[in-house]
């Protein structure tokens, strides 16, 4: 399976949404209006009041208390917990789609929790910063370090993030778990898409996020 | 610094509580023989009645009403002067003007729960069969029956669904059970500081507290008013020892350390050397005052016989299936009471019934009691929870709709 036969057609991104970031503004628009979602690793909330303001359902699940509470604070359905452990704990199809924001790369179990999001969700979204990005690779080849972002500013050892994919890994891990890519955009350092027709190295090279919306494969009978 | 001067004779008030189980100074809903209460211990009680105050105003809908559900020792007086004590409300930070529980924009009610001792009947009432106090003749009452009298009491006010059902400990225990009950009447719930089941240890702590009075020879067999006394030893170690758990090591230690009492060295005597020995002897005599030991026996009882799940085949998640109700868990760090694996093992539930709920952790070291103090935190994750519900329910700023 290579990339291209899953990418549906993108609408532009509307360009009067304010502040909000670019990754979410693509997330929200590939949730259809009315559905029920879970965003796991919701953070501060953005993404979910993002969502509810455009007649979404949202609940939000975050692993640090502080996020919580500004959360909740914000009138948002939201609940201290962990990805890796609390997932199992949703019974099946309970939420149209399962997001997972800038999120999969600090969890323990990347692959346990991508079978768990299409599990609990019709659909899961999930979005990543992409290893394969040039500066990364230019940062480990030329300077010799692991590499730093605007995005990723933490140094290696005091980072949440423990399982660092490339947007070739990501897709080589959704073959393999039998899921199925509806939509696969990649966004580059100012969070604007990349061009559709652009072969696949060329997102992994200038892609400095991917973004996937899943679904459940058809089971092959 | 905590009063900790001296230490009141007990039962100053005496004739003031005792009055106040009859006859108290607050609203009062009367229930004839015709309207009994369905007990779960299998016995209709009737007649009985249910003492309650209200804070601000009812919307024409008929939609803004907040039940406020008090815990153990609590009472229906939340915002106003204790008519026993003369001490401000219970809640009076969370309830009022700009409060989270804005009286500017809803309709507070909260009523004393049947078995206690502040107008609603309990075993300090007078049994209108004998004429007597009814005392250990009183029925076991459960939570859901606690639940069930406020029912009827919405009944008779005339309001169908709650915007929100509130409580914290033994009062989140009844917002759950009301949430359970009557899924339909509720249209938010604020649980704090609670469990859909009392665990062992704190089964164990009430046992204690139990004991600790039916062993007072003052208590004769729970008919002390007949004696003319109240088993005010008894029941002050009690509420010492559940004083303690409703605190932490934390708390104690930064309020108290080992400080001492009026004095720079030990008596060496069993006299209240140190502060802290002084502060829990002043709660346990200041509760005396107020509270009627048989009541005590009763509440805790209803406490330990509460099991959410146990009325559902063992499945807590079964209890809420299909709840519309949007629900606010909260939890104290420091809270060993009802510690926090409690309130996610609700959220676990409450998530697999694909309820819309918040679980909010609150960092404080003021153990179980913090729901009940000035901590910030939780008032802006109160208030928040309540304007998205209110604007979910259609209510505007002043609770009209």
């Amino acid at each position: 399976m290579t990339m291209q036969q899953q990418v549906l057609p993108l609408k532009v991104v509307q360009p009067d949404t304010g502040h909000y970031r670019g990754d979410h503004l693509l997330v929200a628009e590939m949730v259809e209006r009315g559905s029920k979602v879970l965003d796991v690793g919701c953070g501060d909330g953005d993404l979910l009041q993002l969502l509810e303001s455009r007649g979404i359902d949202g609940r939000g699940i975050e692993l640090s208390r502080e996020g919580v509470n500004r959360c909740v604070a914000k009138g948002l359905a939201v609940v201290q917990g962990d990805a890796d452990t609390d997932l199992v704990n949703y019974p099946d199809d309970a939420f149209d789609y399962v997001i997972l924001s800038q999120t999969l790369q600090a969890t323990r179990q990347p692959r346990v929790v991508l079978e768990n999001l299409l599990r609990i969700g019709r659909r899961a979204i999930v979005s990543f910063p992409n290893f394969g990005f040039w500066r990364m690779r230019l940062q480990l080849l030329v300077g010799g370090h692991m590499p730093r972002t605007e995005n990723l500013p933490a140094t290696w050892y005091d980072t949440p993030n423990i399982h660092f994919c490339t947007i070739k890994d990501f897709v080589q891990l959704c073959d393999e778990i039998n899921v199925k890519m509806e939509r696969a955009v990649a966004l580059d350092l100012y969070g604007r898409p990349l061009r559709l027709s652009a072969p696949w190295w060329f997102w992994n090279m200038f892609g400095e996020q991917g973004v996937f919306l899943l679904s459940r494969a058809e089971k092959i009978k | 610094m905590v009063n900790v001067q001296s230490v009141p004779s007990p039962a100053i008030h005496a004739d003031e509580r005792s009055q106040e189980a009859d006859h108290p100074s607050s609203l009062v809903a009367l229930f004839g023989t015709d309207q009994p209460l369905s007990l779960d211990c299998g016995i209709d009680l009737a007649p009985f009645q249910i003492a309650y105050q209200t804070y601000g105003e009812l919307n024409t809908d008929r939609s803004n009403a907040i039940l406020v559900c008090h815990a153990l020792t609590g009472d229906q007086h939340v915002a106003n002067v204790h008519p026993v004590t003369g001490k401000p409300g219970w809640w009076e930070t969370m309830v009022g003007p700009t409060r989270p529980l804005d009286t500017d924009s809803y309709f507070i009610i909260c009523a004393n729960v049947i078995g206690g001792c502040m107008g609603s009947t309990g075993p300090a009432s007078t049994n209108p069969a004998t004429g007597k106090l009814w005392g250990l003749d009183f029925p076991i009452i459960t939570i859901p029956d606690m639940v069930r009298a406020q029912a009827m009491l919405l009944d008779r006010l005339g309001i169908e669904t709650l915007f929100c059902v509130v409580g914290g400990s033994m009062g989140g225990m009844q917002a759950l059970q009301w949430t359970a009950a009557f899924p339909k009447r509720v249209f938010s719930t604020l649980a704090i500081a609670c469990s859909t089941r009392h665990s062992a240890q704190n089964i164990a702590f009430h046992e204690l507290g139990r004991q600790a009075v039916m062993a007072d020879p003052d208590w004769h067999g729970g008919r002390y008013f007949e004696q003319g006394t109240h088993p005010h030893r008894g029941l002050g170690v009690a509420r010492m020892a559940a004083h303690i758990t409703y605190l932490s090591d934390a708390a104690l230690h930064r309020k108290f350390g080992r400080r001492m009492q009026d004095r720079d060295l030990p008596t060496f005597s069993f006299d209240a050397d140190f502060q802290v020995e002084s502060y829990l002897r002043y709660q346990g005599s200041s509760f005396v005052e107020r509270f009627d030991a048989n009541s005590y026996l009763y509440l805790t009882r209803a406490m330990d016989y509460f099991d959410i799940a146990a009325d559902h085949g063992g499945v807590l998640a079964q209890a809420f299936r299909g709840v519309q109700t949007r629900f606010c868990v909260v939890s104290f760090t420091s809270d060993w009471l009802f510690p926090t694996s409690e309130s996610r093992a609700l959220v676990h539930a409450l998530n697999a019934s694909s309820a819309r709920v918040s679980f909010a952790e609150i960092e404080t070291d003021r153990g179980h009691d913090a729901f009940l103090l000035d901590v910030p935190e939780f008032f802006d994750i109160s208030r928040a929870f309540l304007q998205s519900g209110a604007k979910a329910h259609g209510l505007s700023r002043n609770g009209s709709s």
